[in-house]
């Protein structure tokens, strides 16, 4: 085992990936000789060849398109979005024809296609490069919309999405690229899409979370762990479809839920996950399901970021608001 | 059958090819400051030309102090901008107070030089909502970050100007990889269809980040897609000044005459990195080409060409380095003492009036600020 980086863990993830099955092709801007803005896709043209791993022209509709084309070939496509703020650029082929591509075809072709993007708050990016806009992309049946927090997650979880057999929309925080390594299996191994997983356990209290607001959460847990409270912390890993069975079950055992998300309160998932642990356990809470999340605003400019994003002390108010109720 | 179509196929091959021919590079002042091209040059005085110098110089130490202002922190967002200072600064020179400039992030001269602050450019290039907060009266709008979304943008302002019957010009720039955009068609083609009073310039610095020129369309030139817009195109050479100036100049007079948009490529070169932000362009770009380019650089050639008629010397020169780092000192202070971002300023221009949630917000994050 290594010890990685979830970028490097990426790298892996698309590496292993690309040997295993020919059809897998990487494209997008800067992806070749650069490796990508992030280096996510560092060394892989100089592996591959140019056929497999290519630089497109500038234009995300474009990338977008060919994905919709390449896997009507019979190719496995997982195009880059440079960033994921742009990808208003491509919301038609996303969601008007990847998601529908099943429907359209009368169920005789699929969009096998994993559209990797980084995203997300905390590293002082100019405009539309830190969005989570993963909400718009969850309101859309049809995808299945995944966002790791951890190394390992990442690697497990991409090479799952890259073997799905419908579109994938894969969101990589830019915060957690390089923020902590963790051991990391050389080799393939695959985490299921669709799946939650309790990173700290907890009996008082259920943060329910994704993305870089999972190490917020635990470490709001670590601290309110020394007030005597027991909180569990759920990343959703995908945010869809939900994992319902996890999320019940661990609301069912503590009485009590917050809901965490980067996303401004009127975005993200959070609103859909209290509105299902309602419809489905409400007779098991202790207190009303709060929301811990951004002001409806645009995205914050670098100077506001650390205030607008939500953080440790955010999570803390409103989970003792919940245990306190 | 099958010799008839080869034979449709070659016609269509020459007809490309004679469009291609059409797009040669024009240039007035070659790289020895020499005039090539007397036919072609645009009356300017001898102050005009003084004027457009001192800019150039001022603009080269404008990028300097702010990439190193960039490295101690002191500014964030910054797109280098030495060895374009020709394409730049004498587009915007070419232009008229009432001209209406949609910039891209590397912009941002142009946007001082039609008025815009010093400390409100740093302001902007900080995230601070006061950098887009633009003067009134300064025809303007803060530099686009969503590639080819300012050259739709152009369309709409061009024909505006058309319906108000004003005499003016929206000027929009985008770059070689700017061009691959829907959004790019898009707005030559709108403002074509309407006969808009636009001009759209690709500042072709041979690369997008990485990307070179080459990978983003088989066509020779950029601006040879004007042909598919129906609508003027040219290429100039972008490291000299007097052919930007004299392109721009003519497209303005075409459009405000009511003839419609041009398209206008200049071939220049962007010395530094594509931002601050990590790009590191050993990874993509030799250091020959590097020097190739130096070689055709916009201010030495201006320089030579001044001197000679003997309007320039030294003395000019150093007063124009130190009134530009005399007035970014002011500026950056300036951009200091403006007060800092809040998120109850951003939960402020949401709307022209609150809704509930953000009312409540408001309430909740002045608390949080006042901690
Ligand atoms: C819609 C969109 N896609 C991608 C980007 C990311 N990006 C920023 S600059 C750039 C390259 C632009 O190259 P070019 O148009 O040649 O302009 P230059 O930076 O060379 O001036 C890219 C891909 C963006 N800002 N907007
Ligand atoms: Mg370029």
């Amino acid at each position: 085992m290594a010890q990685m980086t979830m970028i490097q863990a990426i790298t892996d993830a698309l590496r292993t990936e690309l040997r295993n099955d020919p059809n897998v092709l990487i494209f997008g801007e800067d992806v070749g000789v650069n490796g990508g803005v992030f280096r996510a896709t560092e060394g892989l043209q100089q592996e591959f060849g140019e056929d497999r791993v290519f630089d497109t022209p500038l234009a995300e509709s474009g990338i977008g398109g060919l994905a919709v084309g390449l896997s009507l070939q019979g190719f496995r496509p997982v195009p880059e979005i440079q960033f994921f703020g742009f990808v208003y650029e491509v919301m038609d082929s996303i969601s008007g024809q990847l998601a529908r591509m099943r429907y359209r075809s009368g169920g005789r072709y699929n969009a096998p296609v994993t559209i990797r993007s980084p995203f997300g708050g905390g590293v002082h990016t100019p405009e539309m490069h830190a969005d989570s806009l993963e909400g718009l992309m969850a309101q859309q049946p049809g995808l299945k919309v995944v966002i790791p927090s951890t190394p390992y997650d990442a690697k497990g979880l991409l090479i799952s999405a890259i073997r799905d057999n419908d579109p994938v929309i894969f969101l990589e925080h830019m915060k957690l690229y390089r923020s902590f390594r963790q051991e990391v299996p050389e080799g393939e191994y695959t985490i299921p899409l669709g799946k939650a997983e309790v990173k700290r356990e907890g009996s008082d209290l259920s943060i329910i979370t994704y993305g870089a607001m999972v190490h917020e959460s635990i470490k709001a847990a670590e601290e309110l762990e020394k007030e005597g409270f027991s909180v569990e912390v759920v990343d959703l890993r995908t945010v869809s479809p939900l994992d319902i069975d996890t999320i019940i079950a661990s609301v069912e055992k503590t009485g009590r839920a917050i809901v965490v998300q980067e996303a401004q309160k009127s975005a993200g998932v959070a609103a859909n996950v209290v509105a299902e642990i309602n419809d489905r356990a409400i007779l098991s809470l202790e207190a009303p399901v709060l929301r811990v999340a951004a002001p409806d605003t645009v995205f914050a400019f670098p100077e506001a970021e650390s205030v607008w994003l939500p953080n440790v002390q955010d999570i803390i108010e409103t989970s003792k608001k919940v245990l306190n109720f | 059958m099958a010799s008839k179509t080869n034979k449709a196929s070659l016609d269509a091959m020459k007809q490309l090819e004679k469009v291609e021919e059409q797009f040669q590079t024009i240039q007035i002042l070659n790289e020895e400051g020499e005039v090539v091209n007397e036919a072609a040059m645009p009356e300017l005085s001898d102050e005009q030309l003084q004027e457009l110098m001192k800019r150039m110089v001022y603009t080269r130490i404008l990028d300097q102090r702010s990439i190193s202002l960039n490295r101690q922190g002191r500014l964030g967002f910054y797109a280098p901008t030495a060895g374009q200072e020709a394409s730049q600064l004498a587009s915007q020179f070419a232009l008229e107070k009432e001209d209406f400039i949609l910039p891209g992030y590397r912009d941002v001269p142009q946007m001082i030089w039609h008025g815009l602050p010093l400390s409100q450019a740093f302001l902007w290039s900080r995230g601070h909502l006061k950098g887009g907060d633009i003067p009134e009266g300064v025809n303007v709008i803060s530099p686009q970050i969503i590639i080819g979304a300012q050259y739709v943008q152009a369309a709409g302002v061009a024909l505006g100007m058309k319906k108000r019957g004003q005499k003016a010009v929206a000027i929009t720039y985008t770059g070689d990889g700017g061009t691959s955009q829907g959004d790019f068609y898009e707005g030559i083609n709108f403002a074509g269809a309407y006969k808009a009073p636009a001009i759209f310039i690709i500042q072709n610095n041979q690369f997008a980040i990485s990307t070179p020129r080459e990978k983003q369309t088989a066509a020779k030139t950029l601006a040879q897609k004007a042909v598919a817009a129906g609508i003027p195109g040219v290429v100039v050479d972008g490291m000299d000044p007097l052919a930007v100036y004299a392109a721009v100049r003519e497209a303005r007079e075409r459009a405000v005459n009511g003839e419609g948009p041009t398209l206008i490529e200049t071939m220049t070169y962007r010395y530094g990195p594509h931002t601050m932000a990590g790009d590191d362009p050993t990874r993509y770009r030799t250091s020959d080409l590097d020097n190739e380019w130096e070689k055709k650089d916009p201010l030495v050639r201006f320089r030579k060409f001044l001197e000679k008629k003997g309007i320039w010397n030294e003395e000019m020169e150093n007063e124009t380095i130190e009134k530009a780092k005399e007035d970014i000192k002011v500026a950056i202070k300036e951009a200091d003492n403006t007060p800092k971002q809040k998120v109850t300023d951003l939960i402020s221009i949401m709307y022209e009036e609150l809704p509930q949630n953000l009312v409540e917000q408001n309430a909740i994050y002045k608390e949080k600020e006042s901690k």
